[in-house]
C-alpha cells in the first residue's frame, strides 16, 4: 500500500476522489506522522480531530455523490498566524499564548470550504519576524535537513519555518505560509519545497495576525508547483472585509499550467549578482537559465537599479507598520496581562495603566519583536519621519518602477531565492543584520507587491537544498507558476531529508 | 470688528479663539465596522471584532460616513478633496483598542470653507462676520473609561470605539466668547440642517476643543492653550472667558503662557492643566496601510450636492425677502431644524386653509409660532399635551382668526382647549361659544340700544369729546358678551355716532 504521507496535494485529492483511498486514511496517516515528529517542533498545537472531522465530511460527501472541493481530503498545516475558530492562535508569541479566537480567517475558511482539514497550528518566527524560526516563544523549529554527515540542527528558514519543516519532512502535504519580506520563499528554498507569494491583495489578510500590512501576503507551501497552484486557487479571492483585497476573479491556475515557455522572455537582473552569494547558488542560477531556455524561453538581461536600497527600505517600512500593528497587544482586552504588584515603601502607589503596559509588553514580546517595534517607533517619530519613513516610501516606489521597466523587456524574472543555503540554528544570532541579509533577494518583490515563487533547483555540496526564485508581473501568478513548472520538470529535484526525528 | 477687550492692569488685551469641533456623524454603523452606534446602550454591547482590535481584524470604510462629511463640507462652501487618505495617530490608552486612532492628518477629505455668524447687537456681535474653516476630516472616536465601578480598577466601555467623528477645524478668526458661541450654534444648526450630526451636546455628539490666546490689539498672535472636550455652548464661552483672564493675569505678572492642553471644570467654570507640551505625545502619524486612498467620483459628489437641503443662510434670506418676515423672526425661525420644520408645515397648512399665498399669511403664522402658541403652552404647562398641537389644528385656528370668526383672545382660548383635550378647534369654537359675532343685525341692535341709553354721552361725543368712542366700544362689547367682531363694532359705531 502507498505511504499516504509521501503524497502531495494533487495525488491525495485525486486519490480520494477516485476512491483509491479514503480521506480518513490520509488524515490518520498524517496525524500519526505529525505525532511522530515532535522533535522538529514544527507544530505549536496539533489538531488531529479537526483533520479527521474534515476527512469524514469529505468521505461522506463523496459517498453521497457530491462534487468535491479543490482541496477535498487534503489535511494541511496552518501557520499559527491565521486565526482559527476555537483553536489557539498565538503568532508564536507569549503575549497571545492561550488566545483562542471566536472567528476564522478568510483564507483558512476558504481552505476548509474547499475540503481541507487541519493537522495543527504551525510554529513560526514570533509575529512572523525572523528568517530562521529562532524567535518563536515556543522554541526553534528544526529543519528535517541536515548537512551530510552532521547532526547539527539546521534552520528551516523563517518566518514560515514550521510550514517548511513540516512539508519537507512529509508530515504535511502542504501548509499555509505568509510572506512579508520573503517568509514563504526563503524557508521554501531552505527546505527543498515550493512556495508562492501571490500578488499583494490576492489572498485576504482578514484574520491574519498583522506584521506589516502593506506587505503581508498569504500563500501556499507544498512540494510541487502543481500543488501550489491548486492550493493558491483555494486560498485566493476577493474579500470585502479586507480593503486592500483585489477585486478580481481567481484564474484556474492549475488548469492553465504549462511548462512550454516558447515566446516568453526571462529577465536576469544584473544587480542580483551580489557579493556574499554562495558560488553554488550562482551556479544554480546559471543552471536555471539553461533550463528555462530549454523550455523555449528567451533569456534577457534586465536591470533593477534600486535593488541595493530595497532591504534598508524594507527594514524601515515593515518595522514602522509593525510598531503600530502590535500596539493592540496591551494586556487590556485579551492575551497576556502582567499587572505588577504595587511597589512598597515611601511614595509607593498602586500600579497603573502604564505599569501594566510596560510589564505586559516586556514579558509578552520576544527580543526580535521588541527590536522591530523600537526601530519602527524611531523611524516614525517626530524629526525622523521624513528622513526614514518618507525616504523609504520613495525607495519603495523606485523599486516598483524598476520592476515595471524590467517587465517591458521580459515576462518573468529569474533570480536566486537566497544568497546562501540553510545555516545551523544558533549560528546567526549574534548579528541581526547578517540575518536580515538573507532576505536580500526576496524583499524587492515584496516591496513591489509582485507574485514571486521559490522552487527547488538542486542540492549543494553539503547536501542542502537550494531554491530559485521567479518574479512575475502584477496578477501574473500563472507566468510565475509556469516558469516554476519548467524548472521543476528539468531540475528533477528528488532529494529528501533522511528521517532522523 | 469685535470690540471685546479685556481690561488688564497694563492696558487692553484682545482674545484670539479657534475651535476644533468634534461632531459625531449620524450613521447606523461605525466608521470602519458594522457595529451599531445608538447612544445609551449597555456597555460593550455595540462592539465588533474590529472595534475591539482583535488580532487580524481590518477596517472597512463606511461610505455613509464619507457621504455625510462631504455634504457637511459642501454646506460650508468648502473645497471637497476628491483624493484623501487615512492616517494612523498612534498612542496608548485603555480606551483605544488598536493603539492608534484612524484619522486624516495629511490629506483631509474637506479643505477650506467658511461660516457666517450674524450680527447680534445684544450679544456683542455688532455686524455679520465670516469665520474661516480650515478643514474637516473624519476619524474614529475612542471608547470610554469608567472609574467608578470598582475600588481599584477602571472599566472600559467600547460602544463608542470606532464611531465616526468629523473634526471641524476653524481658523483663529473669533475674537470674543460671543463670537465663539455664535459659531458653535451656527455650526450646530448647519450640521442639523444637513443631517450629518444630531448636534446633541449633552450626549457628547458634539464637543469642542477650545484654542485661546491673548495679545495686545493688532500685535502678533500669542501662545495658545487648548482646552479639550468642552460640551456646551455656555461652557465654550466660560472656557474662553476664564482662560483669557488667566492668560492676561499670567502675562501681566511677567510670566509666559505655556503651550499646553487644559481641561474645563464645569463645576467651577475654570480650566486646569492636563498636560504640557513637554509631555505631549509624539503621535507618529503615518498612512494607514490597511486602507486605500479615498477617491470620490464625480457622480458621488453630484449626488451629495443634490441631496443638500436649503441651508440656514439661504432660508433666512428667503424668509425676509420672500415671506416678508422681520429679520428677528427670520433668525428665530431658522435657528433650529425643528422650529423651521414646524413653521413651514404650519405655514403651508394655514395658507391652504385660508386660501391665500404663503407670503400673505407668513407674518401671522410667524407671530403665532414664535409668540402666541409658545405663550399658551407655557401658561398651561403640564396640563397640555404638545402632541395635540397639530399643524391642522393650529391652521384651523389661524384661519378662523383670519376670517374674523374668532378674536385673538378666543384663538388662545381655543388653542388651550386643543392642547388639553385634542378636540377640533371649530367644534370647540361652536360648542364653547368662542366665536365673535360679525352679524351686523345683532350688533346694530346692541349699538342702537346703547346709543339710546346714553344720550348724554352721545351729545358730549358729538360735541368733540372723541375719547368717549372707547366707552361705546366697551359698552357694545359688554352687551355682546365680548363676542362681537371689533371691526364690525367700530364701523357701526362710527356710522351711527356720525
Amino acid at each position: 500500500m502507498t505511504d499516504l504521507t509521501q503524497l502531495g496535494v494533487k495525488d491525495i485529492r485525486d486519490g480520494v476522489r477516485d476512491g483509491t483511498f479514503t480521506a480518513r486514511e490520509v488524515a490518520e496517516s498524517l496525524n500519526a506522522a505529525v505525532a511522530d515528529a515532535a522533535a522538529l517542533n514544527a507544530f505549536i498545537v496539533t489538531t488531529p480531530d479537526h483533520a479527521l472531522a474534515a476527512a469524514d465530511a469529505v468521505d461522506a460527501a463523496r459517498a453521497s455523490g457530491e462534487t468535491l472541493g479543490a482541496m477535498a481530503g487534503v489535511p494541511i498545516g496552518m501557520k499559527d498566524l491565521f486565526a482559527t475558530n476555537g483553536v489557539q492562535t498565538t503568532a508564536a508569541s507569549h503575549i497571545l499564548e492561550g488566545f483562542t479566537p471566536r472567528y476564522e480567517s478568510t483564507v483558512s475558511q476558504k481552505l476548509w470550504d474547499a475540503g481541507a482539514g487541519m493537522l495543527g497550528k504551525l510554529n513560526l518566527d514570533q509575529f512572523a519576524m525572523g528568517s530562521s524560526n529562532e524567535t518563536s516563544y515556543f522554541g526553534n523549529v528544526a529543519s528535517p535537513w541536515r548537512k551530510d554527515g552532521s547532526n547539527q540542527p539546521m534552520s528551516p528558514g523563517g518566518s514560515s519555518g514550521g510550514s517548511s519543516s513540516a512539508v519537507a519532512a512529509r508530515i504535511a502535504p502542504a501548509a499555509t505560509g505568509t510572506d512579508t519580506g520573503g517568509s514563504i520563499r526563503q524557508p521554501a528554498a531552505f527546505t527543498g519545497i515550493c512556495g508562492i507569494k501571490p500578488t499583494y491583495g490576492r489572498c485576504s489578510r482578514w484574520g491574519v495576525v498583522a506584521f506589516a500590512s502593506s506587505l503581508d501576503q498569504a500563500g501556499p507551501m507544498a512540494r510541487s508547483v502543481e500543488d501550489c497552484a491548486i492550493m493558491l486557487g483555494a486560498m485566493a479571492g476577493f474579500d470585502p472585509k479586507d480593503s486592500t483585497s483585489l477585486q478580481m476573479d481567481v484564474p484556474d491556475w492549475e488548469g492553465a499550467l504549462s511548462a512550454d515557455l516558447r515566446g516568453k522572455r526571462v529577465g536576469i537582473p544584473r544587480e542580483y549578482r551580489m557579493e556574499g552569494t554562495d558560488q553554488a547558488i550562482l551556479d544554480s542560477w546559471e543552471q536555471g537559465k539553461a533550463w528555462l531556455k530549454d523550455a523555449g524561453a528567451e533569456i534577457v538581461d534586465v536591470s533593477l537599479p534600486h535593488t541595493k536600497y530595497a532591504l534598508p527600505a524594507y527594514y524601515i517600512i515593515a518595522p514602522a507598520e509593525a510598531s503600530s500593528n502590535l500596539a493592540r497587544y496591551d494586556g487590556v482586552r485579551y492575551g497576556l496581562r502582567d499587572l505588577p504588584e504595587p511597589g512598597s515603601g515611601a511614595g509607593a502607589s498602586g500600579s497603573g495603566l502604564q505599569d501594566m503596559y510596560a510589564a505586559t509588553r516586556a514579558a509578552g514580546f520576544g527580543d526580535e519583536v521588541k527590536r522591530r517595534i523600537l526601530i519602527g517607533t524611531y523611524v516614525l517619530s517626530a524629526g525622523f519621519y521624513d528622513a526614514y519613513y518618507t525616504q523609504a516610501q520613495k525607495v519603495r516606489a523606485l523599486v516598483a518602477r524598476d520592476f515595471e521597466r524590467a517587465f517591458e523587456q521580459c515576462d518573468v524574472i529569474l533570480a536566486p531565492t537566497t544568497p546562501t543555503a540553510s545555516f545551523p540554528l544558533g549560528s546567526m544570532n549574534a548579528d541581526p543584520l547578517t540575518m536580515y541579509l538573507n532576505d536580500v533577494f526576496a524583499v524587492p518583490a515584496s516591496l513591489a507587491g509582485l507574485p514571486a515563487m521559490s522552487v527547488p533547483a538542486t542540492i549543494n555540496a553539503d547536501g542542502l537544498p537550494l531554491g530559485l526564485q521567479l518574479v512575475g508581473r502584477p496578477f501574473d501568478e500563472q507566468g510565475v507558476l509556469n516558469a516554476g513548472l519548467a524548472i521543476q520538470q528539468r531540475a528533477g529535484f528528488a532529494a529528501k531529508p533522511e528521517k532522523w526525528w | 470688528m469685535s470690540n471685546y477687550r479685556i481690561q488688564g492692569a497694563t492696558g487692553e488685551w484682545e482674545v484670539v479663539i479657534g475651535l476644533e469641533v468634534h461632531a459625531q456623524v449620524t450613521s447606523n454603523s461605525k466608521l470602519f465596522s458594522g457595529a451599531a452606534t445608538a447612544f445609551g446602550a449597555e456597555p460593550n454591547s455595540q462592539v465588533s471584532l474590529v472595534d475591539a482590535a482583535m488580532p487580524g481584524m481590518l477596517p472597512v470604510l463606511n461610505r455613509e460616513c464619507v457621504r455625510q462629511a462631504v455634504r457637511t463640507g459642501m454646506a460650508i462652501d468648502a473645497q471637497i478633496n476628491a483624493w484623501s487618505r487615512f492616517d494612523r495617530k498612534n498612542y496608548f490608552y485603555a480606551d483605544l483598542p488598536q493603539g492608534y486612532q484612524i484619522s486624516q492628518l495629511y490629506h483631509p477629505i474637506v479643505g477650506e470653507g467658511q461660516l457666517l455668524i450674524e450680527a447680534d447687537e445684544k450679544a456683542g456681535i455688532p455686524e455679520d462676520k465670516i469665520i474661516g474653516i480650515e478643514r474637516i476630516h473624519i476619524e474614529q472616536d475612542a471608547g470610554k473609561l469608567m472609574h467608578d465601578q470598582h475600588p481599584t480598577m477602571s472599566y472600559v466601555d467600547l460602544n463608542r470605539s470606532g464611531v465616526a467623528l468629523m473634526e471641524i477645524v476653524s481658523r483663529p478668526d473669533m475674537r470674543s466668547p460671543a463670537e465663539a458661541g455664535a459659531y458653535v450654534r451656527k455650526l450646530r444648526a448647519i450640521l442639523r440642517y444637513v443631517g450629518s450630526c444630531d448636534g446633541n451636546m449633552e450626549e457628547g455628539s458634539m464637543r469642542a476643543d477650545v484654542n485661546v490666546s491673548v495679545r495686545r490689539p493688532g500685535e502678533e498672535f500669542g501662545t495658545r492653550t487648548e482646552t479639550k472636550n468642552v460640551n456646551s455652548v455656555r461652557f465654550v464661552m466660560q472656557t474662553i472667558e476664564h482662560e483669557a483672564m488667566r492668560q492676561v493675569d499670567v502675562l501681566e505678572a511677567g510670566g509666559k503662557i505655556v503651550q499646553e492642553t487644559r481641561l474645563f471644570d464645569p463645576g467651577t467654570g475654570t480650566t486646569r492643566t492636563m498636560r504640557s507640551k513637554e509631555d505631549a505625545h509624539d503621535y507618529r502619524y503615518f498612512p494607514d496601510p490597511d486602507l486605500l486612498p479615498l477617491v470620490l467620483e464625480e457622480d458621488f459628489l453630484a449626488e451629495c450636492r443634490a441631496s443638500l437641503p436649503e441651508l440656514p443662510d439661504a432660508k433666512r434670506t428667503r424668509y425676509t425677502d420672500v415671506l416678508g418676515l422681520t429679520p428677528y423672526n427670520a433668525r428665530e425661525l431658522t435657528a433650529e431644524v425643528e422650529t423651521f420644520a414646524r413653521f413651514e408645515t404650519l405655514l403651508a397648512e394655514t395658507a391652504k386653509a385660508i386660501g391665500k399665498d404663503e407670503a400673505k399669511v407668513a407674518t401671522q403664522v410667524a407671530n403665532w409660532s414664535l409668540s402666541v402658541a409658545p405663550g399658551v403652552m407655557k401658561a398651561i404647562g403640564d396640563e397640555g399635551d404638545p402632541a395635540n398641537a397639530t399643524a391642522a389644528a393650529q391652521a384651523s385656528i389661524l384661519a378662523m382668526a383670519d376670517k374674523g370668526e374668532i378674536s385673538g383672545g378666543q384663538a388662545k382660548e381655543i388653542f388651550e382647549i386643543v392642547l388639553k383635550t385634542g378636540r377640533e378647534p371649530s367644534e370647540i369654537a361652536d360648542a364653547e361659544g368662542l366665536k365673535q359675532v360679525s352679524d351686523t343685525g345683532a350688533i346694530e341692535a346692541a349699538v342702537d340700544a346703547i346709543i339710546a341709553a346714553n344720550a348724554d354721552k352721545v351729545e358730549q361725543y358729538r360735541g368733540g369729546k372723541e375719547a368717549l368712542f372707547g366707552f361705546f366700544v366697551g359698552q357694545t362689547m359688554k352687551a355682546m358678551q365680548g363676542k362681537a367682531n371689533p371691526g364690525v363694532v367700530n364701523q357701526l359705531l362710527k356710522d351711527k355716532l356720525g
